[in-house]
């Protein structure tokens, strides 16, 4: 009976295991290696979505590598799993930086999460590429952001809905999941809107838990909130796996797009592809991305894509083509400082250039965000999102928003004479 | 009849026509759609309503679904099949077949929601008294929403044409909207409001409460808009009265379908858990086999049987009943007959399975959502009255959760398996002594539980992601059910279900979603503190063991 009872044991022992060091490292040291860590949870809920970068970055390296790496050294990738767990976040990044001894990490996806790993990076002095759409009100010396700030998604696509073209929307649902990025998203937002004359009862602010699965008193709330004779939109910051019984659910009741449109934050190719999409044709999504857009870059991208995930239905996204910008620019600068020493390597960083896979050219400002076009797209029957919508310029991506009175006054710049990645007056 | 239809007809055009003159036919009209700026595209579709050629209409509800495409070489505006090696096109004006091409050879003509809206209003006018009644009620909502005052005429005329009573109805409807926003005398505009006073509806209130704010920010009214601004205010507190009855009828509603859900997750736990006293934390997991098992069928159906697609759904429940059935066996077999009576032991070991099984399945299927489709007999809603519309999807989750109480009732209490199950729970030693293979009816009953947790992952299906994480979004409520309504009872489960799923549902409006879930997980600690065996305890001796 003991021998079954240690059986049972280690099997308890295992799947503890399995998911914390499911991605151990078989790296081994060698001078002539550059390392890139890759930070991204391969188990539990964000699993979904974070997947799919670290076999973007696996691609990008795997690409760099065939073309002869960099600085003349093999490059090769560090997978650590922090499976969807914040604290394990700051461990793996930890564990990244003094055990594996990475040059430049990329990772993330949560707010939560970076935030969690922040204080590792700074500490450590090392670098952190993080990839996804955010709220803003941050500029760490050791991240560079390569998604959206507020200004680069959420105020375009407010702007849009609220124009001729969009629908001259006046009433607005603010539904979110309840977290940090929401919450801080739906605070400039709802700021922003009361600056263009919206009244306070024509606003209504929902949030949810993470995975809420029971959406029908909501969508009846927005079909009623929708019904008060003025043109509603909800602007949705609902996030990973509530957002398809959502879908599901306005697609039952019956809410169309040309009634009350829905713009999403958080909902991109990925997040279709588990969808049936045809009740959906016409709701929009906000990105600076999107598959459907039609480039020589792009085609070549989602081509090398499939290619390398040996799969012709995967798809492509937003945070995936962030992850793209800057690991290529990542690459640049090293060349440039001819180092990859983190020091230096950041200041190569500024006014960095990548060609956008959407046209255009994203550059990297000294607040560590880029500059990249804005898109509003429509679902379409097939899981695509067509665009419809584009600003004619790139916008530079702002670390501090300009409605929330307290943030409007601050600056992020890490060059001379600011150097603070949020002061009021130069430091120098 | 037909010299009214066609005088109609022309009268109509002649109205759209005078809108738009600056096409000549549809061919050329139809070029517009070929631009890239969408207001191009907009105009370009006003024209071809306005140019009167009969296919029209045709083309327009083409344009809508999306199915509409320009040949690359010639641009030429087609609509296409699959067909094997390629697509089979035909010029959408001239109906001429073009042969097949390659999907690379054609693009696609986009629309936006604007021109979405503007369709759906220009082929309401057009389809107004097609043969088709179900066009015919699409075309008479479409007037109701967009409410064109032109359309007055013909529309008294269709109605007058009208066999067809549900039709009919949504005519009157849209009528009265238009003599209430239009009509010549305050006469007319108070018999249109009380027309839509009997019919609430938010789309109603929505059509009342513009007029009201239109009503009250006009400058020194005269006497009469006075008189009708009274009449709207009282239509409205009228129509807003009834929606709120309705409202609670739809949240009673909401509440039975959430407590459906959470009953059909919980019930498979009710056996393993309740019956048998095993704490199966990896029971989520064989909710998520289940819907897993769902979409392979699904699969297999569109791969090998397209045209029994919309069945696969039925043909998924037993499959995920023997799928998720074995694997429960399995588990028994291999794992959890070695740790009866070791409670702490069993919620650690099958814990660290849920975890193995889901990166299992993570590591087959990928981590990213699948796709299981609904039928069409499953979407949509029920309108039962203007404001109150149930969805299919919820009513079928009802009755099934329903079913799968009723058969497993009829298992335990009618079968020899089930009355073997209840001996064994009961007295173990006294069973095997009258000859019952006890370990033969753990596996069965564990197996059982485990089966109808897959059933549940069919249902679960159609209203959540189907991805590895799917039954960990569960587990915690089904537990919860199971002790609310006290161990080892299945009335006390679905009462519990029920009970925790209506509640919730009449907190959230008030307090919000995440504020309902901590008010009944407060409520639970609360209550088992005062009744620690639940709803429904059992009494006897399998209570004292």
């Amino acid at each position: 009976m003991l021998g079954l009872r240690k059986v049972a044991g280690m099997i308890t022992g295992a799947a503890m295991l399995a998911t914390s060091a499911f991605g151990l490292s078989t790296a081994q040291a060698a001078d002539d290696v550059i390392k890139v860590g890759v930070l991204h949870s391969l188990s539990g809920t964000m699993a979904i979505s974070e997947t799919t970068l670290k076999d973007a970055v696996l691609m990008m390296v795997d690409d760099l590598n065939k073309k002869g790496g960099l600085l003349g050294k093999k490059v090769e990738a560090v997978v650590v799993d922090p499976a969807s767990d914040w604290p394990l976040f700051a461990e793996k990044a930890r564990e990244l930086i003094e055990v594996e001894k990475v040059d430049v990490v990329f990772g993330c996806w949560t707010s939560v999460s970076r935030k969690s790993v922040l204080p590792v990076f700074e500490e450590l002095n090392s670098m952190l590429f993080y990839p996804v759409q955010y709220e803003g009100e941050e500029s760490s010396r050791n991240v560079f952001y390569t998604g959206a700030a507020p200004n680069q998604q959420a105020i375009p696509a407010v702007e849009y809905l609220m124009s001729e073209e969009g629908g001259n929307v006046k009433r607005w649902v603010l539904a979110g999941t309840d977290y940090v990025y929401p919450r801080t998203t739906n605070k400039i937002l709802e700021a922003f809107l009361k600056s263009k004359g919206v009244a306070e009862e024509d606003i209504m602010i929902n949030y949810t838990p993470f995975g809420h699965s029971d959406w029908q008193t909501i969508v009846s709330d927005i079909k009623k909130f929708g019904s008060e004779g003025k043109k509603t939109a909800v602007v949705s910051t609902i996030n990973g796996d509530a957002n398809v019984p959502f879908y599901k659910e306005l697609g039952n009741q019956g809410i169309d797009a040309a009634d009350i449109p829905v713009v999403a934050f958080s909902v991109g190719e990925e997040e279709l592809a588990g969808l049936d999409t045809a009740p959906l044709v016409g709701h929009l999504a906000a990105w600076n991305y999107f598959m459907s857009m039609e480039s020589e870059e792009n085609d070549a991208f989602i081509k090398q894509w499939k290619a390398f995930i040996g799969d012709d239905k995967r798809v492509t996204n937003d945070p995936m083509e962030a992850t793209y910008i800057g690991f290529k620019m990542w690459t640049q600068a090293v060349e440039q400082a001819g180092t990859t020493n983190v020091d230096a390597v950041r200041q190569a960083m500024y006014g960095q250039e990548v060609k956008n896979l959407t046209g255009g050219t994203a550059v990297m400002n000294t607040n560590h965000h880029l500059s990249k076009p804005v898109l509003i797209g429509e679902i379409q029957d097939d899981g695509q999102i067509e665009t419809v919508w584009r600003t004619e310029d790139v916008v530079v991506g702002d670390a501090w928003s300009d409605y929330i009175p307290e943030s409007a006054k601050l600056v992020a710049d890490w060059t001379y004479p600011y150097v603070c990645g949020g002061c009021e007056k130069p430091m120098y | 009849m037909r010299i009214t239809i066609k005088t109609i007809i022309v009268a109509l055009l002649y109205l759209m026509a005078t809108q738009a003159p600056a096409y000549a036919d549809l061919t050329d009209a139809a070029k517009g759609l070929l631009s890239k700026s969408y207001s191009d595209k907009i105009q370009a579709t006003e024209a071809i309503a306005a140019s009167g050629d009969p296919q029209a209409a045709n083309l327009l509800e083409t344009l809508l679904g999306g199915d509409l495409y320009a040949t690359k070489s010639d641009a030429r505006l087609v609509s296409r099949e699959k067909v094997s090696g390629g697509y089979q096109i035909t010029d959408i004006i001239t109906e001429e077949d073009l042969g097949v091409v390659e999907s690379g050879d054609l693009s696609k003509i986009r629309i936006n929601n604007k021109m979405r809206g503007l369709i759906n209003d220009l082929l309401g006018r057009l389809t107004l008294l097609n043969e088709d009644p179900d066009l015919r009620l699409k075309a008479a909502d479409s007037v109701f929403k967009s409410r064109p005052k032109e359309m007055i005429v013909p529309l008294r005329d269709a109605l007058a044409a009208e066999t067809d009573e549900t039709v009919a109805g949504a005519m009157r409807r849209a009528l009265a909207a238009l003599n209430f926003l239009y009509g010549e005398t305050p006469e007319i505009q108070a018999e249109a409001l009380l027309i839509l006073e009997e019919q609430p509806g938010p789309d109603v209130k929505s059509l009342l409460s513009a007029e009201a704010n239109r009503m009250a920010a006009i400058q020194n009214p005269s006497p009469e808009i006075q008189e009708l601004a009274k009449n709207v205010d009282t239509a409205l507190a009228k129509v807003e009265e009834k929606l709120a009855m309705l409202g609670v009828v739809e949240n009673v509603f909401q509440g039975i379908s959430l407590g459906s859900v959470l009953l059909l997750a919980a019930i498979g736990l009710a056996i393993t858990f309740g019956v048998m006293g095993v704490i199966n934390m990896a029971h989520g997991e064989m909710v998520m086999i289940g819907a897993y098992t769902t979409y392979v069928v699904q699969e297999l159906c569109r791969n090998f049987a397209p045209d029994l697609l919309v069945y696969s759904l039925v043909a998924a429940i037993p499959a995920a009943f023997i799928v998720a059935g074995l694997c429960g066996v399995a588990i028994e077999r291999s794992i959890i007959r070695f740790l009866y009576g070791r409670p702490l032991e069993t919620l650690l070991a099958t814990w660290g399975l849920s975890l193995i099984l889901q990166q299992f399945v993570r590591t087959i299927f990928g981590p990213t959502n699948k796709e299981v489709s609904s039928p069409d007999w499953l979407s949509g809603t029920w309108e039962i009255t203007g404001g109150l519309a149930l969805t299919y999807n919820r009513i079928a989750i009802i009755l099934f959760a329903a079913a799968v109480l009723f058969m497993l009732m009829l298992v335990l209490r009618k079968t020899a398996f089930g009355l073997q199950m209840r001996a064994v729970t009961q007295n173990r030693r006294m069973a095997a002594s009258m000859g019952i293979r006890t370990g033969w009816v753990d596996a069965m009953t564990f197996g059982l539980g485990s089966g109808v947790a897959g059933m549940a992952g069919v249902a679960l299906s159609q209203i959540d992601n189907v991805s590895p994480n799917l039954g960990q979004a569960y587990i915690v409520d089904s537990f919860m059910v199971v002790v609310f309504g006290g161990v080892g009872n299945l009335w006390g489960t679905l009462v519990g279900a029920l009970s925790l799923g209506v509640a919730n549902k009449f907190l959230e409006p008030y307090a919000g979603a995440v504020l309902a879930k901590i008010f009944i997980l407060v409520f639970i600690i609360l209550f088992i503190q005062k009744r620690p065996r639940g709803l429904f305890a059992l009494k006897g001796r399998a209570v004292e063991n």
